[in-house]
């Protein structure tokens, strides 16, 4: 298996031997990677730690732009629909948590989510149900004015309390069951500042950690799903749908219909990221949701490589991270942004993490024999 | 008419099979221009049909129309005792006609065998639901559509082929998934519009085989075809258009010597008739 070419196999091993490793081992490396993250503003390590603002809060920052990317990537990356006006639904997730938790009611925040992604997805059914059915450029710049016609109701509509915006949002209900201390580093050393801990799950003003840990468990379950969808039949309709609409359709595939679903999905997982943002900052206003934001998220799933959901989030990293990372440069860092984006427009246009097709086509063959092995045999 | 078990069709294939799909006095106009003008044929159960004439002879617009492409300016479709209307394009193809495309359109940055898999997604139901909780309906119908898919690349003489990217096989490889993808819909009627174009003649000679087999396992092909020689022989019978008109319709010999498909088809060049006699 691994000794046929010599070059493209050494890399391809890799991934084989991992893909034979016994199901324990995968669940164990991956529990480890989940803990890694989880921790890790509580190691707070030197390298990778920011300086100049408060690593908890980047995090919550750069997991936020995350979840949005996994969102945007089910419609741009699988289903090959170019939104620009994303923020959108973000701001309607936003606005959803502020108007019943803080303007116009104070329902519990549990309830405020699910009703955020409620209306989001609605949003997003109600965008698509008749602009699916343009094309190209044409969704483009229709979904680049739903996302300005967002922002443009909430700054004159009165309900919407115009201008001022909206403040005191509720934050998620408090466990606080234990705290944990940070390490602090000099050089190479570290120490346990027991001054500077995070209390799990203490939602409050200062502390950004437990909003980062809120948002991760939010990544995970958008990341199972997104695995599980897209190895069915749904996924294959929405790629294939994606390559070529009227070839999709004559093969049997409602093409429309699973363009709204996916354009659902996408209204769905921006909305819950908004009641988050909403939620961890306490007060929104227009303004917080112009049109750069939607560059912004776009920009993080073509950077990342669209259709690859490992992309989309190396790309919110990129997008999110760097520019707090080297605040330094604070004055050029808009400009070192964006000569970054056009060097990797230029040297890898298809994104940091491509979608890897090859290998998921033996995942197939492998899905297969595991089918076989276990209906089939027992059938058998 | 006597209705046919599957066991004869394929003997009884040309005269005397039901007819699984009629096109009643067809027209097509695009604006001024009329692409079809009162077309009428029967794809009867069982047999290969060929469907020919010159360049911009209205074909593949016929094709069109009966795979639900184009709607009808007037005149009606009926497959299987039922007129196609309105029906969406995708109903069309649950009803039981697949086809493949002139110019090949295949899904490029799917593998060979994920491509299969689309098709015979057609008749599956599992949807977000069983998807994402993984039910039984959707292990089914994953281990139903992997099986089907192997078949069928095996069938194809793709089975070693199955993980590439679609864009990636050859042309001639291309041509068959095509093939094997439209069959995955598990149609009645499977059109194939000008699948030997680029083929060389080995090539062909398998292409004609596999047409067979695709009849023989129970399927009613129609062929869309410009090199004679595949059409005269793989085809039960023959509809010849010209301008958008049907100027003939029978079995190949017949076709061969109708002097309205010479002139029309073959062209009144002395040089090229003589060059196609070749070819017959």
């Amino acid at each position: 298996m691994s000794t046929t070419a010599p070059r493209p196999a050494e890399r391809r091993s890799l991934g084989d031997r991992w893909h034979e490793a016994p199901r324990v081992l995968k669940v164990l490396v991956w529990a480890l990677v989940a803990l890694f993250f989880f921790a890790l503003p509580l190691i707070n390590p030197p390298l990778l730690s920011t300086p100049d603002s408060d690593f908890g809060s980047v995090l919550f920052t750069v997991a936020g732009y995350g979840l949005v990317a996994l969102g945007l990537n089910i419609v741009l990356g699988y289903a090959g629909l170019l939104d620009l006006g994303y923020v959108g639904f973000y701001a309607v997730g936003a606005y959803t948590v502020g108007v019943f938790g803080s303007l116009h009611g104070d329902l519990p925040w549990p309830i405020l989510v699910i009703l955020a992604v409620t209306v989001s997805t609605a949003s997003g059914l109600l965008l698509g149900a008749p602009t699916l059915r343009v094309r190209g450029d044409y969704l483009a710049i229709v979904t680049l004015g739903f996302g300005e016609i967002i922002r443009l109701v909430a700054l004159n509509s009165e309900f919407l309390n115009q201008a001022r915006g909206i403040q005191d949002i509720p934050r998620p209900p408090s466990l606080e069951l234990f705290e944990l201390p940070t390490l602090s580093w000099d050089g190479a050393v570290a120490t346990v500042d027991l001054n500077d801990t995070s209390v799990f799950a203490k939602f409050g003003l200062l502390d950004g950690v437990p909003y980062y840990w809120l948002a991760l468990v939010f990544i995970i379950l958008i990341l199972v799903g997104d695995t599980l969808l897209q190895n069915s039949r749904v996924g294959r309709a929405w790629e294939a749908t994606r390559e070529d609409e009227e070839a999709a359709e004559l093969n049997g595939v409602p093409t429309f219909r699973y363009k709204l679903l996916a354009f659902a999905m996408g209204a769905f997982i921006g909305g819950l990221s908004g009641a988050l943002f909403a939620s961890r900052q306490g007060s929104i206003n227009p303004e917080t949701f112009i049109i750069n934001l939607s560059m912004l998220f776009l920009a993080a799933v073509v950077v990342g490589g669209q259709g690859n959901r490992w992309g989309a989030l190396a790309g919110a990293v990129v997008v999110g991270y760097l520019p707090e990372r080297f605040r330094e440069v604070a004055d050029f860092r808009v400009l070192v942004f964006g000569l970054l984006l056009l060097l990797l427009a230029n040297f890898r246009p298809q994104g940091l993490l491509p979608p890897r097709r090859a290998r998921r086509a033996r995942k197939a063959t492998q899905q297969l024999q595991h089918l076989e092995g276990t209906e089939g045999g027992a059938r058998a | 008419m006597p209705e046919l078990t599957k066991d004869d069709r394929s003997a009884q294939a040309g005269p005397g099979g039901r007819p699984l799909l009629s096109m009643e006095s067809v027209t097509l106009r695009f604006g001024g221009v009329v692409a079809l003008d009162e077309v009428s044929f029967d794809i009867r159960e069982g047999e290969i049909l060929g469907l020919i004439g010159p360049n911009g002879a209205g074909k593949t617009t016929a094709f069109n129309a009966l795979t639900g492409v184009y709607q009808p300016t007037s005149g009606r479709v009926v497959f299987d005792g039922q007129p196609l209307g309105r029906r969406k394009r995708y109903q069309i193809n649950r009803l039981g006609i697949a086809r493949t495309f002139q110019n090949i359109r295949l899904f490029g940055n799917m593998t060979a065998r994920e491509n299969v898999l689309v098709g015979a997604d057609s008749h599956h139901r599992s949807g977000v639901l069983n998807s994402l909780f993984r039910l039984p309906m959707h292990r089914r119908e994953t281990r139903e559509g992997l099986r089907l898919a192997d078949e069928l690349l095996d069938m194809m003489d793709l089975a070693h082929r199955g993980d590439d990217l679609a864009r990636n096989l050859s042309y001639g490889e291309q041509r068959r998934l095509e093939i094997a993808r439209a069959l995955a819909t598990r149609p009645k009627l499977l059109c194939l519009d000008e699948p030997a174009a680029g083929f060389n003649p080995v090539e062909k000679q398998r292409l004609m085989d596999l047409i067979r087999r695709v009849r023989d396992l129970g399927n009613t092909v129609l062929l869309i075809e410009h090199d004679m020689r595949l059409v005269m022989g793989v085809t039960d019978r023959i509809v010849v258009l010209e301008f958008g008109k049907k100027i003939a319709e029978g079995a190949p010999e017949q076709i061969r010597n109708d002097p309205a498909v010479i002139a029309a088809y073959l062209g009144v060049d002395d040089d090229q008739l003589s060059e196609e006699d070749e070819h017959l």
